[in-house]
Parts: structure tokens; C-alpha cells; sequence
């Protein structure tokens, strides 16, 4: 079989790994669904985007030939049945999704500079009890479990809102092989075929899908931290025999 | 360009910054520069091998295009990003130079030490976070200023280059070579527009923080006692900015500003 030779794209790429460095350093303060979220988010969305679905949109202009050769027609046409490209939009999902969890970051950083300042008026300069205070697992309680539910609830917002966005540009989700087309300065109407639309329609399809159950994990996650600080209210409260059920079942997580 | 460099200095000195200058730098990092990777420079790739006309006179496309894009979106972006990034190496110049002549005093001082106290001593001098008064406070002002003046610049020199955030999908063009007037398309121009828009809110955000970071800091530190004329005025005026109202304050003012002036 006969060498192809790599494609070498001089536009910088996306460094999706320092990315993901990034957001999983938010990783250790999150519960367990919030770690799987995560790994879903990692490995079935960026990677197959990174891998996969740019090399399939990657001639989407190129590839979009029309039955006529007006100049300009082409680009035309391609405006205006591409107005942003999917690529473009999952890379800016992916991008507001992970920003909710920069929120979190912020706000365990400044409960480590609290509580740095209190050991030190408290005169314990120990640099050992410092550094304990750096790797220390914050638990999710008060103002952290606040910040925590208010950044599930924007994830999830931002996802809907782009899955609903590319409904709205994109209606039915697939791909169609052949549009027609009139903008000036086309004479007429003219065929425009798009390049590689099937599979187009199945990565479509699949980026849909991980969105969803990205959405379900962080419903879940919220029913998970609303139930249990449920729990410790009621046993607090001391209608101990609900509050210890709902511990119970929560401690599998 | 290698943006994993500029924003590791950039955290180095982001250090001595306050609270609001953290956020900024995340703004700036997150929906300016990664906006910048991802998208937009795939998006500008093809402007100009893709920018058609409808011609065959060679030379026409080139002046045209010449024309119509003096700068393009992806260089003014870059620099504005390269532009606002510089003032903070004021603030870092600054600390740098105060370091050295703390270090310097320090060892006249502690000669006597010995090695090893001395140099827990330098450690100490070289984590130490700065408090933001006196020159470190102007300096500061200063680099905030510029940074403002920088990024509004910037977007007011993109406004007047291409006459607005949008992109037409038609030009024409009747330069020498063109015979007449031409009829020239641009690729991509609605996305071209999505992510203009995009940049230009982001870019006003981040005025806005690098705004309520200059008013944090002149709240925090002017000696408004001296300009106010009473120290209860100031802790008021301090209090609306950096906490809640001190109601008690407030009518306390009241009644000291209605008995004063006889009415």
C-alpha cells in the first residue's frame, strides 16, 4: 500500500490535554458522579472531537460543491446553509461546560486562603499544617455545597441551551446530502451538494447522545447532594429513621 | 504563538494581584484566548484563498482583498491580547526591583546570621506577598489603566477597520487592475460575525472587571478622611463599596448633615 504522507496543519490546534489538566484539578473536590462526569466528558466528547470529527469536517467548504460556476455562488450558498460550523459549536460546549467547575476551583482556593490566615492568627505556623491545609479534601458543606449545585445548574443549563441552539440551526439533526439554493449571485436555483454527510449525521448523533447523558449525570449529581444535605437536616433535626434512611442509600456513592 | 507561555508569566505575577485581577486573568484566559485557538483561528484559515471574485483579471483579487483587509481579525486579536497582558509586567518589574533592595538590606543586616538563618530569610522575602500601598498601589493603578486604555483601543480600532462588528457577504471593488466594478464574496462571513461578537462581549467584560478592580482599589486605599473632610464620610463612603451599608453610619450623616446646615 502506498505511504500517505501526514497532513501538516500549520494553524496551531486546540491543546485539549492541557485543557483537561486544568479541569481535573478540580477533580478531587467533586463527588463520585462529578469524577465520572468528567471521565465521560474527557473521553467521549474531546477526545472523539479532537480524533475524529475534525478530519470529517475538515474539507466542510471544500467538499461543498454546487451545479454551476458562477463565482461566489459557492460561498454563498455555504453561508448560508452553515452559518457556524458543528465543530466551532461543540468546541464552544465544551468550553462553557467546563467553565462551572472553575467556579468551584475559586471558591475551595479561597476557603484554603481562610483558613491559612486563621491557623496563622491562631499562631500554629507549623509549615507541616500549612501544607496539610493544601491537600486536604474539602467536604462539601455550607457556602462550598451552594457554589458546587449553582455550577451543576449552569452546566446544565449551558448544555441545553446548545443542544437547543443546534436544533434551531441544524433542525431535525441530520445531515442532508443535497440543499437548494437562490442568494444572489447564484442564477436560479442551484444544487449544492455537502461533503460526507452521512457521516456528519452519525457523529452528530453521537455527540447528541453523550450530551445527554452528560445532562442525566449532572441531574443525577444534584438529586445526589440535595438528598444527602436532606439527610443530615432531617437526622440533625431528629427525625432520625428518614434522615438515616436517605444516609443509607446515599452511601454507596 | 505560544499562549501556554504567556499565561504561565502571566500567573506568576498574577500573585500580587487582588482578587478581581485573578478573575480577570481567568475571563481573559478562558473566553478571549481559548475562544481564539479554537475556533476563530480555524474559521479566518481560508480568507483569503477562499475570498472569490468574480474575475478572472489577475491582480484584481489581491488588491481587493489588500483593500478590504488591512489587518485581519485573528493579527488585531493577538495583539490586543499580547498588549493587554503587558501591563502586569509593570506591577512584576516593580516587585522584582523592591525585592532586590529588601534582599540587599537584608544581608547588610543580618551578616551575623550565618548561612543557613539567611537564607530561610531570603525564602521568606522572595514568598511573601506585597501589601498594595504606597508606589506598589500607583503602579498598580497605573498598569490597570493602561490595560483599559489598551483593550478599548484595540476595539475601537476594529469597529473602525471593518465598519462595525459585521461581516457583509458582498463586497465590490473597482481598484486597477478590476475592469469596472466587481462583485467579491467572503467566506464564512456569518461566522466570521458570531465569533466577532463573541470577542468584542468578551473583551467588554473584561473592562468592565478591570473598571471595578481600579474603583476596589481606590476605595480600599485612597486616605479619604483627608479628601472627605470627616473620617465617619470616608468608613461611609468605604463601607458602600467594599461591604454592605452601615445603615447606623449612614443616618448618623443624616441627621450630623441636617443639623449642620439650618434649616
Amino acid at each position: 500500500a502506498p505511504l500517505i504522507p501526514p497532513t501538516t496543519n500549520p494553524e496551531p490546534k486546540m491543546n485539549w490535554a492541557s485543557f483537561y489538566a486544568v479541569i481535573s484539578g478540580v477533580n478531587r473536590h467533586s463527588t463520585g458522579i462529578g469524577r465520572i462526569w468528567l471521565s465521560v466528558l474527557f473521553i467521549f466528547r474531546i477526545l472523539v472531537l479532537v480524533v475524529a470529527a475534525e478530519s470529517v469536517w475538515g474539507d466542510e467548504k471544500s467538499g461543498f460543491t454546487c451545479n454551476t460556476q458562477q463565482p461566489g455562488c459557492n460561498s454563498v450558498c455555504y453561508d448560508h446553509f452553515f452559518p457556524i460550523s458543528h465543530i466551532r459549536l461543540w468546541a464552544l460546549q465544551l468550553i462553557l461546560v467546563s467553565t462551572p467547575a472553575l467556579l468551584v476551583a475559586m471558591h475551595v482556593a479561597h476557603r484554603r486562603h481562610v483558613d491559612k490566615r486563621i491557623y496563622k492568627l491562631s499562631g500554629r505556623t507549623n509549615p507541616k499544617d500549612l501544607e496539610q491545609i493544601k491537600t486536604q479534601k474539602m467536604k462539601i458543606t455550607g457556602a462550598l455545597w451552594w457554589t458546587y449545585v449553582i455550577s451543576l445548574l449552569f452546566r446544565i443549563i449551558f448544555e441545553v441551551t446548545f443542544m437547543y441552539v443546534f436544533y434551531m440551526i441544524y433542525p431535525g439533526y441530520k445531515m442532508i446530502r443535497l440543499v437548494k439554493c437562490d442568494s444572489y449571485p447564484c442564477p436560479n436555483t442551484v444544487d449544492c451538494f455537502v461533503s460526507r454527510p452521512t457521516e456528519k449525521t452519525v457523529f452528530t448523533v453521537f455527540m447528541l447522545a453523550v450530551s445527554g447523558v452528560c445532562i442525566l449525570l449532572n441531574i443525577a449529581e444534584v438529586v445526589f447532594l440535595v438528598g444527602k444535605a436532606c439527610g443530615k437536616h432531617l437526622h440533625n433535626a431528629g427525625d432520625s429513621s428518614i434522615g438515616a434512611w436517605i444516609q443509607q442509600k446515599l452511601r454507596f456513592f | 504563538m505560544s499562549w501556554p507561555a504567556l499565561y504561565a508569566q502571566l500567573v506568576r505575577v498574577n500573585r500580587h494581584s487582588t482578587s478581581l485581577g485573578k478573575i480577570w486573568l481567568s475571563v481573559l484566559f478562558i473566553f478571549q484566548v481559548m475562544v481564539l485557538i479554537v475556533a476563530a483561528e480555524s474559521v479566518w484559515g481560508d480568507e483569503q484563498s477562499d475570498f472569490t471574485c468574480n474575475t478572472l483579471q489577475p491582480g484584481c483579487e489581491n488588491v481587493c482583498y489588500d483593500q478590504f483587509f488591512p489587518v485581519s481579525h485573528i493579527r488585531l486579536w493577538s495583539l490586543q491580547l499580547v498588549f493587554v497582558s503587558t501591563p502586569t509586567l509593570l506591577v512584576s518589574m516593580y516587585v522584582a526591583y523592591r525585592n532586590r533592595g529588601d534582599k540587599r538590606r537584608l544581608i547588610q543586616v543580618s551578616g551575623f546570621l550565618g548561612n543557613k538563618g539567611q537564607e530561610e530569610e531570603l525564602e521568606t522575602l522572595k514568598e511573601r506577598k506585597l501589601l498594595v500601598t504606597g508606589a506598589l498601589w500607583w503602579t498598580y493603578i497605573c498598569s490597570l489603566v493602561v490595560r483599559l486604555l489598551f483593550e478599548g483601543g484595540f476595539m475601537y480600532a476594529l469597529y473602525v477597520v471593518y465598519n462595525g462588528f459585521q461581516m457583509p457577504r458582498l463586497v465590490q471593488c473597482n481598484q486597477w487592475p478590476c475592469p469596472n466594478l466587481v462583485d467579491y464574496f467572503i467566506s464564512r462571513p456569518t461566522e466570521k460575525a458570531i465569533f466577532t461578537v463573541l470577542l468584542a462581549t468578551a473583551s467588554s467584560i473584561c473592562m468592565v472587571l478591570n473598571m471595578a478592580e481600579v474603583a476596589y482599589l481606590i476605595a480600599k486605599y485612597l486616605p479619604l478622611e483627608h479628601i472627605l473632610g470627616s473620617e465617619s464620610a470616608a468608613r461611609l463612603v468605604k463601607s458602600a463599596i467594599l461591604r454592605r451599608p452601615n445603615l447606623a453610619l449612614l443616618s448618623g450623616l443624616f441627621r450630623a448633615t441636617v443639623q449642620s446646615s439650618d434649616w
